[in-house]
């Protein structure tokens, strides 16, 4: 099983911890990842000012991955959803397809529709799959509450991403609980995190926050738990900056999927880069320890 | 006497040049640093130098200046092509300049027996020569044969290409017609010969047009072993311990072996002199106007890599930190890099920008930098190209020359969105690393560009700004519906039958006691509004730009309209009109 890994740009430069976790994992769990070194952005930060410079960024990528005959993984939510509805637009539209390769052309480039794009997620849960995951679980928490956080754009459009229910969506939930964690039931697990608006309308998108993290910890989470860029981002490093600028302190640090399976799967703290974070998610060591009461 | 004359007015054009250069470095500024002097900027700078050589950091500037400025590691790690090729042209021009240009101060007293035209030298200076031949041969390919997209050549590339060329083949042809050229052998026969009987100097001529390529009018082979025997001695005696066989010196040898048969002509129009000329003149060109030409990255790019590998932003100086972004400028050797690896480099297709590639945008910072009185509209294309940055970093980690392009960036970000020009592009995702940097930028300057960008679009949205307007309904613009077309979910708007799902369910609806105040139209009036052909109306609700894309609306809607998709293609018309270009 090998997939061309789609980094996107928050990765590489604010969350190399996303990228080390997500290998380690996928290492141990036999999955391989080639690197496309031209790959570009999937041109979700330009979708609101130009919309054939998202497609043709997104597409760009996509026809990349499919010259070298891979699928794609991505581990950004925002990153995923626009590949995908570019991946649903050149296959749907052909005006759209025609142009866009046309525009690919002039750098030898062409999509015809044979890659296919998956969430880091989707690709534990449906091609790696629960029991060989299980398989590779060394030591499992106890106690451990985690919320799920699901994001946006896996889920929705649901015709576009086909990701899972969208109204009742389980697969993140079950990933979580393979670890021994428990996923609490919160209100606003699909909700949006808040992260589209930062840096257009902070004051909002950090109200936004907020209330997730109001939620999530009053449905008795211990951590908020991520698979997106943006998310985590948002979790992590905004939420310290509404911690300092609103004086407040939610006490629910977020961490990133891989990590928390990297953690069960006996993956050393320093690969995953648990010390990476701008709120410290502590010495989840209690969490192995305890034992059932 | 015109050789010592030229090479010290471009030995002086140099270091003045090059004093003006490193001037500019701490007279420059961009950003913030406008408000630190030129002595301060000094100052700090041989305080920075001094700190960092007494201290441990020694040991890093070692270490960058033996595998990043020696070995080019990064260039490697780029692409190994380029790497053999830039070893090519520096290691066989920097050996050239040592061993051969400067020999009188270097080869000769460290090799007491040295001479231009005894091995290895004869041969090495050839193949430094070639190695640099090979580097242009290399470099040409790259920049003219191979069609990378978005890979830019100038002007200062080529020069340094054709100065190179032309210092290097002039040199093999000056060293071929002086090979075949009977005059310069006759000089030499005149200054070293031992001895002057006529079948001596006879003998050693046939040895010289025979083993030494040498075209003489006169003496011309077949020539008898006896007189070759002779000549041989003759040679040892006068010429050998001064003289390899030619051969060692391939391409002038090459060389003269093609001109073999016009040699004597050449060497009547006194060729070797002509070219001798042209070699030493390029060479003086080339030092005069280095300080002003790409060349000067010799000296500005392994100092950024050293500066680099010991600053820091949060720790150093900022008056340092100001001097650097200016050195890094000159430190660039538009070898396009940064352009080839962009994350946002695609985005030039359709929006046309020359400033969204990292490389160009450097050289319009170049321009900006130096205070060049630059139109409101060319700075207004730069800071859109500035703009058009998704901050991955990737240009800074690859730059061979280790310039901090991310820092750069967001310093001339800043500054330009200061100067009261509304950008649009503040109004997208692209924002979110500036959010990140919120107090770098200064909290009280934070939110002005984002005013301003949403003051852009209302200004030509004039219907949100009366309060009692009355609606004219018809005609309806058909334009504007029939436009919402770039994808084909957009026009579903036509279905909407006014449920208010879209309303109910949406997260920043959601967070306002009174919507409509803070947030103009709501979804659902704004798909209505598309249906009405509103443009204005559509157009203008402040919904548009806080809405979070996260696609509740349309996930919810019971008549499948693709709202958040609508609500993307209105920005899409807004951003245009607000552009002036519909």
């Amino acid at each position: 099983m090998k997939f061309a890994l789609f980094l996107g740009c928050n990765i590489p430069a604010r969350l190399t911890q996303y990228e080390g976790s997500a290998r380690a994992v996928l290492g141990e769990l036999g999955v391989g990842l080639e690197e496309i070194k031209a790959f570009n952005c999937c041109g979700y930060p330009v979708r609101n000012i130009d919309f054939r410079s998202f497609l043709l960024s997104s597409a760009r990528n996509l026809a990349l991955a499919e010259k070298e005959n891979l699928n794609v993984i991505s581990l950004c939510k925002c990153c995923y959803g626009s590949l995908k509805k570019a991946e649903h637009l050149m296959r749907e539209d052909v005006s759209w397809r025609e142009e866009i390769n046309r525009m690919l052309e002039k750098e030898g480039l062409s999509y015809r529709g044979d890659t296919q794009v998956k969430h880091l997620l989707s690709v534990l849960f449906h091609d790696v799959g629960v029991e060989a995951i299980k398989g590779k679980i060394t030591r499992s928490f106890n106690g451990l509450q985690i919320a799920a956080q699901y994001g946006c754009h896996v889920l929705r459009p649901s015709k576009v991403v086909e990701f899972d229910d969208p109204v009742a969506p389980s697969i993140f939930d079950q990933l979580v609980e393979l670890t021994g964690a428990q996923s609490v039931d919160w209100p606003m697990r699909l909700e949006c995190c808040g992260a589209p608006l930062w840096g257009i309308n902070d004051e909002l998108s950090m109200d936004l926050t907020q209330k997730k993290l109001v939620a999530g910890k009053e449905s008795g989470a211990d951590l908020v738990c991520t698979a997106c860029a943006y998310c985590q981002i948002q979790f992590d490093t905004v939420q310290k900056i509404i911690h300092s600028s609103r004086g407040t302190n939610h006490h629910l640090p977020a961490i990133l999927y891989p990590q928390l399976l990297g953690l069960c799967m006996g993956i050393d703290r320093e690969s995953l880069g648990l010390a990476q974070h701008q709120l410290p998610v502590g010495d989840l060591e209690d969490f192995f320890a305890r034992k059932d009461s | 006497m015109f050789f010592t004359m030229s090479l010290y007015i471009a030995l002086a054009v140099f270091l003045l040049g090059l004093a003006y250069k490193v001037s500019t470095w701490f007279r420059y500024s961009l950003g913030d640093a406008r408000g630190i002097s030129t002595s301060a900027r000094f100052s700090a700078a041989i305080k920075g130098i001094i700190l960092t050589l007494f201290s441990g950091r020694v040991l890093t500037l070692l270490k960058v200046f033996s595998l990043d400025v020696l070995l080019q590691r990064k260039v490697l790690q780029e692409d190994f092509l380029r790497w053999f090729m830039h070893m090519c042209l520096y290691g066989g021009f920097m050996l050239l300049l040592l061993m051969h240009a400067l020999d009188k101060f270097i080869t000769a007293p460290l090799f007491p027996d040295y001479s231009a035209t005894i091995n290895p030298f004869l041969f090495l200076r050839d193949l430094f020569g070639a190695l640099v031949i090979i580097g242009i041969a290399v470099a040409v390919y790259r920049r003219h044969i191979l069609k990378v997209p978005r890979l830019s050549t100038h002007f200062m590339d080529r020069y340094a290409l054709i100065i190179l060329a032309i210092i290097m083949i002039s040199g093999f042809l000056l060293e071929g017609s002086k090979i075949v050229s009977h005059t310069r052998y006759q000089e030499m026969v005149e200054d070293y010969a031992d001895e002057d009987t006529e079948k001596w100097l006879k003998a050693l001529e046939a040895y010289w047009v025979k083993e030494f390529g040498v075209v003489s009018p006169e003496v011309k082979g077949p020539f008898d072993d006896e007189i070759l025997e002779l000549g041989k001695e003759a040679h040892e005696t006068s010429c050998a311990a001064c003289h390899s066989k030619p051969q060692w010196a391939f391409l002038g040898y090459g060389t003269a072996r093609v001109i073999k048969p016009v040699a004597l002509s050449l060497d009547r129009v006194s060729l070797p002199t002509i070219l001798w000329y042209i070699h030493f003149l390029a060479c003086w060109l080339g030092l005069a106007y280095l300080p002003f030409s790409k060349m000067f990255h010799i000296f500005a790019s392994p100092l950024s890599l050293l500066a680099n590998s010991v600053m820091d932003k949060s720790e150093s100086d900022p008056a340092n930190i100001a001097t650097r972004q200016i050195m890094e400028l000159d430190a660039c050797t538009h070898c396009c890099t940064c352009t080839l690896n962009c994350s946002a480099g695609v985005f030039y297709e359709y929006f046309r920008n020359i400033n969204i590639l990292p490389s160009e945008k450097l050289i319009s910072i170049k321009a900006l930098a130096a205070g060049r009185a630059l139109s409101e509209a060319e700075l207004r294309h730069i800071l859109e190209g500035v703009y058009l940055c998704t901050n991955c970093k990737r240009c800074t980690v690859l730059c061979p020359v280790g310039i901090n392009l991310q820092d750069l960036w967001f310093n001339v970000r800043e500054t330009l969105l200061q100067k009261g020009h509304p950008e649009l592009l503040t109004l997208s995702p692209l924002s979110f690393y500036r959010g990140l940097m919120k107090d770098d930028v200064g909290r009280d300057k934070y939110g002005d560009p984002l005013d301003l960008a949403r003051g852009a679009i209302q200004a030509i949205c004039g219907f949100m700004k009366g309060d009692d307007k009355v609606l004219p309904l018809t005609p309806s613009d058909k334009g504007f519906k029939s436009g919402l077309n770039l994808s084909a979910q957009a026009n579903t708007y036509s279905v909407c039958f006014g449920c208010e799902t879209c309303t109910t369910v949406c997260p920043v609806v959601a967070n306002y006691e009174n919507p409509e105040e803070a947030l103009g139209l709501l979804p659902h009036q704004i798909m209505h509004s598309c249906g009405l052909g509103l443009k204005n109306f559509a157009l203008g609700s402040k919904m548009l730009w806080d809405c979070l894309t996260c696609y509740q609306c349309q996930e919810q809607c019971p008549q499948g309209v693709c709202i958040t998709d609508v609500l993307y293609e209105l920005k899409n018309e807004a951003v245009e009109l607000a552009r002036g270009r519909p």
